[in-house]
C-alpha cells in the first residue's frame, strides 16, 4: 500500500494526464453515442447564443441567395404535396377516395450553425422540444435530404449532418428502383458514395437518386444527389459510385423538420417481427 | 503576478473568441480549419506549475468544444499539449537555461526558437485532435496530410498575431536567435 502511495506520488503529473484523458474520451464517446444527455454541447444557452449572433450576420450576407432557395423551395413544395399524404383507402371500395390521412409534418427552422469541414459534422436549429422537436426526426433542405436530429433542448436542437461518420441513408436509384445505401467518406461535402449497388445495374453520369421507403425518418423520394462516376471494374461484387449531393451544405439557411406521424406504429410492428 | 494573470485572462477570452466567431466558419475546400486557440497554452509563462497546465488545458478545450459540439476532442487535444510541454521546453531549453519571468514570446527568444517551438506543440494538438477524430487508419494518409497542411495554416496564422497583436519588449532584452 505504502509502495503504491509512493508511486502515485511521484508519477503524479503523467497519472493526473491519464485522468483528464479519459474524461475527455468519455466525452468523446458519449458524444458518439445516438441519444445521449451530454452538456458539452452547442444546444446549451451561451453557445447557442453566440453562434445565433454569427448566424445573424452570415444571414444577412446570404440573403440574396436564400430568397432565391424560398422560391425555388415554393415550386418544389407544390410539386411535393401529393406525395406528403398516406392514402389509406386503398383497397377499400366503400371509401371515398378522397379521405387521405396525413402521414408527414414539416416545420421550418433556420440554421444557427453549421460545419461541413470536419468528418463528423453538426448542425444547430432555432426550433427545440417546446416547438415539438423530437430525437430522430428527419431534416432536409429545399435541395435535399440534411440530417437527423440528435439532441433538444426548450428552444434548439442539434442536428447530425448527413456528412457524418455514422450517417447511412436508405436510397433509391429512381429510373430503375434498385436500392443502396449513401455513406458520407469525408473530405469533400460536394460527394458521397453509394454503396451495395451489384454490377448488373446500368448506370450513367446524371442519374436521380432519391431516397427510399425504408427509412422511418425521410419521406419517400427526397432528392439526395446525381450520380457523379461510376466505377464497375471494382474487386467485389459491388460498384464504386460517386454521387454529387444536391444539398449545398455550406449555404444553409433554412431547412425543414420532417415529423414521420407513424413511425412509432411502424417500428413497433418491425420490432415485434425480429423478437 | 497580477499583471500576468490579467493578461493571460484577457488573451484566454481573445484567442476563444477569434476561434469561436471567425476561424470555425472557415470552411476551405474542407480542408483548412485553423485552430490558434492553444496559443494560449503554449504563451503561458514558463514557471507556471504543471498540475494547473494540465488543469487549464483542459478547461480550454472545454470551452472550444461546447461552442463545435465535438464532445472532448479538443478538450483531449489541448491535454496532450499541455502535458507535453515542459518536456518540449526542456529540450528547446537555450544554453543558459530559462530566466525567470521570462516571457514566450518571439521577441524574447527569437523567431528561429519561437517557430519550432510553435511547430512541435501545434503539430502535437493537430495530430490528436484529427486522428481522435476520425478515428480509423483506413484514411491514415489523408488525415496525416490534412494534420501537416493545416499546422502550416495554424503556425503562420499564430506567429503573424503575435508579431502584430503582441507587446513588442525592450530591444535590449532580445536575444538573436
Amino acid at each position: 500500500m505504502r509502495n503504491l502511495l509512493i508511486f502515485l506520488w511521484r508519477y503524479n503529473f503523467f497519472i493526473f494526464f491519464l485522468l483528464l484523458e479519459a474524461c475527455c474520451i468519455y466525452l468523446i464517446a458519449q458524444n458518439n453515442h445516438f441519444q445521449r444527455a451530454a452538456f458539452v454541447n452547442s444546444s446549451n444557452r451561451i453557445a447557442a447564443k453566440v453562434n445565433s449572433g454569427v448566424s445573424a450576420v452570415t444571414d444577412y450576407i446570404n440573403l440574396r441567395e436564400t430568397n432565391e432557395g424560398l422560391a425555388r423551395q415554393n415550386a418544389a413544395l407544390k410539386s411535393l404535396l401529393p406525395g406528403v399524404y398516406y392514402i389509406d383507402s386503398v383497397n377499400r371500395s366503400h371509401v371515398k377516395d378522397t379521405l387521405r390521412k396525413q402521414q408527414y409534418e414539416f416545420m421550418v427552422a433556420r440554421v444557427v450553425n453549421n460545419s461541413v469541414n470536419r468528418r463528423n459534422n453538426y448542425l444547430t436549429l432555432d426550433r427545440g422540444s417546446l416547438q415539438g422537436v423530437h430525437p430522430e426526426m428527419g431534416v432536409i433542405s429545399a435541395d435535399g435530404i440534411v440530417g437527423i436530429v440528435k439532441d433538444v433542448s426548450p428552444h434548439y436542437c442539434s442536428v447530425m449532418s448527413f456528412l457524418h461518420k455514422d450517417s447511412r441513408v436508405s436510397a433509391r436509384i429512381k429510373k430503375n428502383g434498385f436500392i443502396g445505401s449513401m455513406v458520407w467518406e469525408g473530405y469533400d461535402a460536394q460527394f458521397a458514395a453509394l454503396k451495395d449497388i451489384a454490377k448488373h445495374v446500368k448506370l450513367a453520369k446524371g442519374d436521380t437518386i432519391v431516397t427510399s421507403s425504408f427509412s422511418a425518418i425521410f419521406p419517400e423520394g427526397i432528392m439526395i444527389g446525381t450520380v457523379d462516376f461510376v466505377d464497375a471494374n471494382t474487386g467485389n461484387n459491388f460498384q464504386d459510385i460517386r454521387i454529387r449531393l444536391s444539398t449545398r451544405f455550406g449555404s444553409l439557411s433554412y431547412v425543414y423538420l420532417v415529423d414521420n406521424l407513424m413511425k412509432d406504429e411502424q417500428l413497433k410492428l418491425e420490432a415485434k417481427q425480429t423478437q | 503576478m497580477i499583471v500576468q494573470l490579467i493578461q493571460n485572462a484577457v488573451r484566454f477570452l481573445l484567442l476563444v473568441f477569434l476561434q469561436v466567431v471567425l476561424l470555425n466558419h472557415i470552411q476551405w475546400s474542407g480542408f483548412v480549419n485553423p485552430y490558434v486557440y492553444l496559443l494560449f497554452i503554449l504563451l503561458l509563462p514558463v514557471e507556471t506549475p504543471k498540475g494547473l497546465l494540465l488543469v487549464l488545458g483542459f478547461v480550454t478545450g472545454l470551452v472550444i468544444d461546447m461552442f463545435g459540439n465535438s464532445g472532448g476532442l479538443h478538450a483531449a487535444a489541448t491535454v496532450a499539449v499541455a502535458f507535453a510541454r515542459p518536456g518540449i521546453l526542456r529540450l528547446l531549453a537555450p544554453r543558459d537555461g530559462y530566466e525567470a519571468e521570462m516571457r514566450l514570446v518571439p521577441q524574447t527568444m527569437g523567431l528561429k526558437w519561437f517557430a519550432t517551438y510553435l511547430v512541435l506543440m501545434t503539430f502535437i494538438h493537430h495530430f490528436v485532435l484529427f486522428y481522435l477524430e476520425v478515428f480509423r487508419f483506413s484514411e491514415f494518409f489523408l488525415t496525416f496530410f490534412k494534420v501537416l497542411l493545416n499546422v502550416g495554416i495554424s503556425v503562420l496564422l499564430m506567429i503573424m498575431g503575435q508579431y502584430l497583436f503582441g507587446r513588442a519588449v525592450n530591444r535590449n532584452e532580445r536575444i538573436l536567435g
